[in-house]
This record gives C-alpha cells, structure tokens and sequence, in this order.
C-alpha cells in the first residue's frame, strides 16, 4: 500500500497555491499583457495622447532595415558568445577536472568572474581595450601592428563585447562542466583506455555524449544570456556602434523606449523579443534535446 | 475630564480662528534634477541658500540620476500624480516636455505670480532654445553650454603657429593648414578631435552659418517639419572632415566626450572640440601642457556669423498643484536667476549665466581677465541675435534623431558610406521618426 498524504479541504489547495499565481500575475503576465497592448499604441511618454494604430508598429520595424539587421546582429553575437563560452568552459573544465594540486583553489579562482556584474565586466574590457586608453590596446596597435579601433570598426566592436561578454559566461559554464564531468563514471573512460582509444577518442565518443545533457542547458541559458543580460556590457562598452554594429535588440529596446520615449515602438520591439526566444526555445527542445542522452 | 475637553475645544477653536500658516510648516517645493557629484553639491548649496533666504517655502532637490532617468521619473511620477513641482529636463527633450499637457509654461507661472520679468535682460541664444514659436518662454533655462575649441598650446608654439585669437573665430580653412602643419611635422599624430560630433559639427555647424537643420524653422513652427542636414554645405563639411580623417588631419573618437578627451589629455591630437564644460575637465586632468581656447571655426566669406546654441538643460514646471506652492516656485525661480546665483553657478560649474546682468557684474569684478577661457563661449553665443534658425532645435524623438545621425556619422569615417550618401540617409531616417511623432500627436 503506497502512503499517500492529501488534504481533506477541497480548497486548501488552491489557496496554496494563490501566492504563487498572485506573483506570476503580476510580475509575469501583467507587464507582458500591458506590453502587447501599448504595441498597437502610438502615445506619448505622459499617457495624454494615445491612439490605437492596428500593427502601424510593427510594420515600421519591419520595413525598417536597420531593425533587420539588429536581428542579425543579435543572432551573430548570440553564437558567437554561446560558442567561444561553452568551447572555453568546457576546455578549462576538462583540464581543471585533470589538475592534480591544488584543485580546489584552481576551481574557486575559476568561478570568479561569474561574480562580476555584466556592467562591471564591460568597463574592465574598456580599460583593457579602448583604442584611446586601452592598456592592451595600446600594445595591441604598437607591437602587433594591428589598426585596432572598436570606436571606429564595427567589426572591432563586436570582437570587443563577444569576449566581455563569453568571459563571464566561461566562469558559469565551468561550473556546469565540472559538475558534469565528475558524474562520469571512470571505469567507462578507462575501459577505452584500456581498449586504446586515444584522449580525444575518449573524450568525444564517451564524455561528451554523457555531457550532452549538460551541454544543452548550457546552450539555452548562454543563448537566453546573450539576448538579454549582456544589456550592461553593451551599454557600457559601445552603445550599440559604431555605426549600428553592435545594437543588438534589447539594447534597441532601451534606447527607444527608455531614452527615447517611443514607447509604442519599444513595446512590438519587446513583443517580437519575447516571440524570438520563445522560438528558439521551442526549436532547442524539439530538436536538439533528441539528440541528448539523457540515460547513463 | 472636563478639563481635557475643554482643552480640545479650545485647540479646534484657535485652529478656526487663525488661518494654517500661522501653524503650518512651510511650503514644499520638489525639484528633481540631474546633478551629481561637484554640480549636486553646487545645487545643493543654492537651495540651502533659498531656503536660508525666507521662510514661507522649502525647496527639496532630489537626484534622480542622469538625464535620461531623471525624465523618466519625471514622467512616471506623473502618471501615478505624485509628480515634482519642477522637473530638470535635457535640451533633446524640450518638445516632449512642450506637448506633453503636463506643464505650466514659465511665462505665465511668473505673470500669474505677479513676477515681473525683464526677459530682454537674458541671453538670448540661451532663452530662444526653451521659448515656442510665439517668443514665450516655455521653461527656465538651467545648466547651459557650447562648444568651443580646445588647443594645444605647446604643439602650436612648437610648430611656430601664432596663438588663436580668443573672440575672433578662425575658418575651417586655416585650421586644415593648421592640422596640416602639426601633423606633417609629426608634432602631433592627429589633427583634431570632436566630441558629440552631432551637436557640434552638424547642430551648431548649421547654427553658425545659419543654414536650417530642419524644415519649419528647425521645427518650431510645426511637427510637419522634415530635416535639411543632407544640404551643400553640412555636405561638404563632413566631406572636409572624412578627406582629413584620410590624412590623419582629423581623428575620430568616439560619440560622447570620453574618447576625444582623453586623445587630447595623451597629446595624441592638437585640436579637442567639446563643451565649455570641458574647461573644468581640463584644468583638473592636464598637468604636463599648456592648453588654450578659441570659438569654433567658420567657413571663410560668411556674410554675417551667427550665433551657436547651446546643450544642457532646463527647469519644467510641472502643473498639478496649489497656486500656492506655484508662487514659492516662482520665487524659486525668481531666487535662481538673480545674480548672486549665477555668478556662483557659473564660477563653480562653468555653464552660463543666464541673464546680461549677472554676466556684465562678473566682468566688471575683473572675472574674465584672470579667467579669461569662461569668455569664449558667451562671446560666441552673444555675438549675433539670434534667428529663426539659430535660436534652437525642436524636434521630436530627437534622441533618436541624434543617435542616426551618429551612426550614419561612423560609418563616413569607417569608409562605408560617402558624406552625401550617409547624411541623405540619416535625413531619411530621421524623417521616419518625425512622421511617427507627428501621428502620435495628431
């Protein structure tokens, strides 16, 4: 007989329950309802005049190439951030978990920088690398020879904030990744080992695929991460230039709704955000999750 | 018992017979602004100082971050009716705030108070940005600027180039000889350098040669206006400033004042153009050169040199409250624009004072001579009167305005678009935005 407990109240239940809901309610889907209905808004930033336009919104977005580019952009720096973050975390993971000394300093000094605001980050690659008081940027352009200028080259720019924001990053996919790892069991590795498969061989045909689990969290949350928490890099590190090179969409969001006062426009822009991840979501854990093995 | 009662009997009825102020704490008046570190301290100061002056009123200034934030605040606090009496809003905002139904315009807050104002006693060029297409003032300047041209004092001596003159403006051609002459010699690696390159080579650029930056006499006279940087001269003045980008003559450094600054503090470029407020910046941070300034450059044979405008911002009055709190704002106000105020606000901020009177006693105590770089800017401002198109900018979203003329702006210098190409396009751009903000107010 299997022990089960329940509540007498038919009630009870719901009212536990209602907390949770309440919260959701009003921190979720109210903002999220206001959101879409102030999209089909054109108003002032004082609530005087407003005026229901149909998709007069969206329609300037997307006649707008400069929004379609932001797109781009913003899918470009979300792989290029997701790959150079999960290829380093995983590679340092691999070596830290082989570390024969001092392992459990080598970690905590590892974790680090994942403690670093995203804002504080962009400042600390600023002064490393602005072409005007950059440290490194100054022994970049004198002994490399490079015309390195973030200011100027958008292609620059986007190098600059990609590595700002993977640095984080690297720090909190270690975490995963060592976690991962030490659950893989040893007697399989060395049983390859035994068999004579290189560590490559090992690693790519027995750890990775246990890891893909991990590995697939991780893609969502970097790819979640680069939408929207690398706002703080962006802001302070380039503002979305030179030239648009680097106005992803929630930066694009900020700067016409906030600064700008385009509250209509801001709203679609958000509205198509949250449809864009909603997507790609939907895309990862339909077809990337059937190739994770989440079995032993 | 019946003596506690008698005693409450006694309270209400003096509470009937006399009027509230006799009891009354004194008024409160908010002031939100954007002032931190050195100026919040002066602003502090000033409202002690009003505060300390009488009785009737208390002035509370609260910071609310930069200006962006400040706005914002300003405009959810109104929203949920717990808004300031005054609100510090940046020059970009100043349409916004005009059309927004929130505000009680200055020029009638002080005709209702029974303030009498003599507004021909203020710097017109700094008046004219806030008043509406009638000549009334909208709201009260605050914190205002220009730019002007910081130079190199040693480079200059080193390449034998006489010092500029302080009044008298060069033209753009003697600075391209200028940039040549340090930058062939390799005294200087680059020529020059801008920051907020919209408001200084397109904004005052047109203001000076007085060449309308957009339709509607640059937008006071109707939403309906289209912008007009896309003529033959802003044109060939991003043209000149691309061919000297190509021969280092000029250098790019960024959209706001960091970048350019700290090029010019590492003497990496002779020439910095930025704000008076850089005067201050300056003074504190350079130790190892002599700098200098001058106004900004002119095209050669123009005809009559017109003012250039200013950046900053200004007081709002925001409506929603007692005409008895709207007197002590006036008085406020009133106590802002005197000249002992001034002088002190321009003295420790460097920004303008805004009235003739303030700026005539400051001369008269010797001020400019042992300071004479604060002369500069006013000079430029004040040496013509203001016209239709170079009294001001109004136009809607013009944050976004600037921030496409910014982008359209690198991509000249990065090479991937041609002078003409970029400015049509940002004029096109710009346009959308317009047509937006008209519909949103129609």
């Amino acid at each position: 007989m299997i022990k089960r407990s329940f509540f007498k109240s038919r009630y009870l239940p719901y009212l536990l329950i209602f907390p949770q809901i309440l919260v959701t309610l009003t921190f979720f889907y109210w903002p999220a309802i206001q959101g879409l209905s102030q999209s089909f808004l054109l108003s002032d930033p004082f609530g005087r005049h407003s005026k229901f336009v149909w998709f007069y919104n969206y329609i300037e977005l997307f006649t707008d190439p400069l929004y379609l580019k932001s797109i781009f952009t913003t899918f470009f720096f979300s792989l290029a951030v997701a790959a150079v973050s999960l290829s380093l975390g995983l590679f340092i993971a691999s070596m830290a978990n082989r570390a024969l000394k001092a392992k459990a300093l080598t970690r905590t000094l590892l974790i680090w920088p994942y403690a670093v605001a995203p804002a504080i980050s962009g400042i600390m690659w600023l002064f490393l690398l602005h072409p005007s008081y950059g440290i490194v940027a100054l022994g970049i352009k004198k002994w490399l020879g490079v015309d390195w200028n973030p200011v100027l080259y958008g292609s620059d720019a986007m190098v600059m904030i990609v590595m700002a924001s993977a640095w984080k990053q690297v720090s909190y996919n270690f975490v995963f990744f060592m976690a991962g790892l030490q659950a893989v069991p040893k007697s399989l590795t060395e049983a390859a080992a035994i068999d004579g498969a290189s560590p490559f061989k090992r690693f790519w045909y027995i750890t990775f695929p246990l890891l893909s689990p991990t590995f697939f969290f991780l893609t969502v949350m970097n790819i979640i991460y680069s939408f929207f928490e690398t706002f703080g890099i962006i802001h302070t590190v380039t503002q979305g230039g030179p030239g648009g090179s680097t106005n992803i969409l929630v930066y694009k969001v900020y700067q016409d709704g906030f600064v700008g006062l385009n509250l209509g426009s801001s709203s679609a822009q958000s509205v198509v955000l949250m449809s864009l991840i909603i997507v790609i979501t939907f895309l990862q854990f339909r077809f990337l999750e059937k190739k994770v093995q989440y079995g032993g | 018992m019946k003596l506690s009662k008698l005693f409450v009997f006694l309270v209400v009825a003096v509470c009937i017979a006399f009027p509230v102020s006799v009891f009354a704490k004194p008024v409160t008046i908010n002031w939100w602004h954007a002032m931190r570190s050195a100026r919040g301290e002066v602003v502090k100061n000033m409202i002690n100082e009003f505060n300390a002056s009488q009785s009737e009123y208390e002035v509370v200034g609260t910071n609310k971050g930069n200006y962006d934030e400040t706005m914002n605040a300003g405009v959810a606090a109104f929203r949920a009716k717990k808004q300031p009496h005054l609100l510090q809003v940046f020059e970009v905002g100043t349409q916004t705030m005009m059309l927004s139904g929130a505000i009680y315009p200055v020029f009638e807050l002080m005709k209702d108070a029974g303030i009498d104002v003599d507004w021909s006693r203020y710097l017109q060029a700094v008046l004219s940005y806030y008043m509406n297409a009638d000549g009334n003032l909208m709201s009260m300047p605050f914190n205002s600027s220009t730019p002007i041209m910081y130079y190199n004092a040693d480079m200059f001596k080193k390449a034998g180039i006489a010092p500029l003159s302080k009044s008298e403006p060069i033209t753009w051609d003697e600075l391209g000889d200028i940039t040549k002459k340090l930058v062939s010699t390799g005294i200087a690696s680059a020529g020059m350098v801008t920051a907020w390159q919209s408001w200084t080579q397109i904004e005052n650029y047109s203001a000076i040669h007085n060449v309308a930056f957009a339709s509607k006499s640059n937008g006071y006279e109707g939403l309906d206006c289209q912008l007009e940087i896309n003529n033959p001269l802003v044109v060939k003045h991003i043209t000149r400033l691309k061919s000297w980008a190509d021969d280092k003559r000029f250098m790019y450094g960024g959209q706001k004042y960091q970048g350019p600054k700290s090029e010019f503090m590492a003497q990496n470029v002779a020439i910095y153009i930025d704000s008076i407020s850089g005067i201050a910046k300056l003074k504190k941070g350079v130790k190892d050169f002599k700098w200098d300034a001058a106004p900004l450059p002119v095209e050669a044979g123009t005809a009559k040199l017109q003012n250039s405008i200013i950046g900053g911002a200004s007081l709002w009055v925001l409506n929603g409250h007692s005409k008895k709190e709207y007197k002590g704002v006036a008085a406020f106000l009133k106590f802002l624009a005197g000249n002992e105020m001034q002088e002190y606000w321009h003295k420790e901020t460097g920004y303008f004072p805004i009235t003739i009177d303030a700026y005539e006693s400051l001369k008269s105590k010797g001020y400019y001579n042992t300071d004479p770089l604060q002369e500069v800017g006013i000079n430029q401002l004040n040496r013509a009167i203001p016209t239709k198109i170079s009294r001001g900018l109004r136009l809607g979203y013009f944050v976004q305005i600037r921030n496409i003329i910014n982008e359209e702006l690198e991509l000249v210098w990065n090479g991937k678009k041609s002078p003409k190409e970029a400015l049509d396009n940002a004029a096109a751009r710009s346009n959308i935005q317009l047509r937006t903000f008209e519909k949103t107010y129609k």
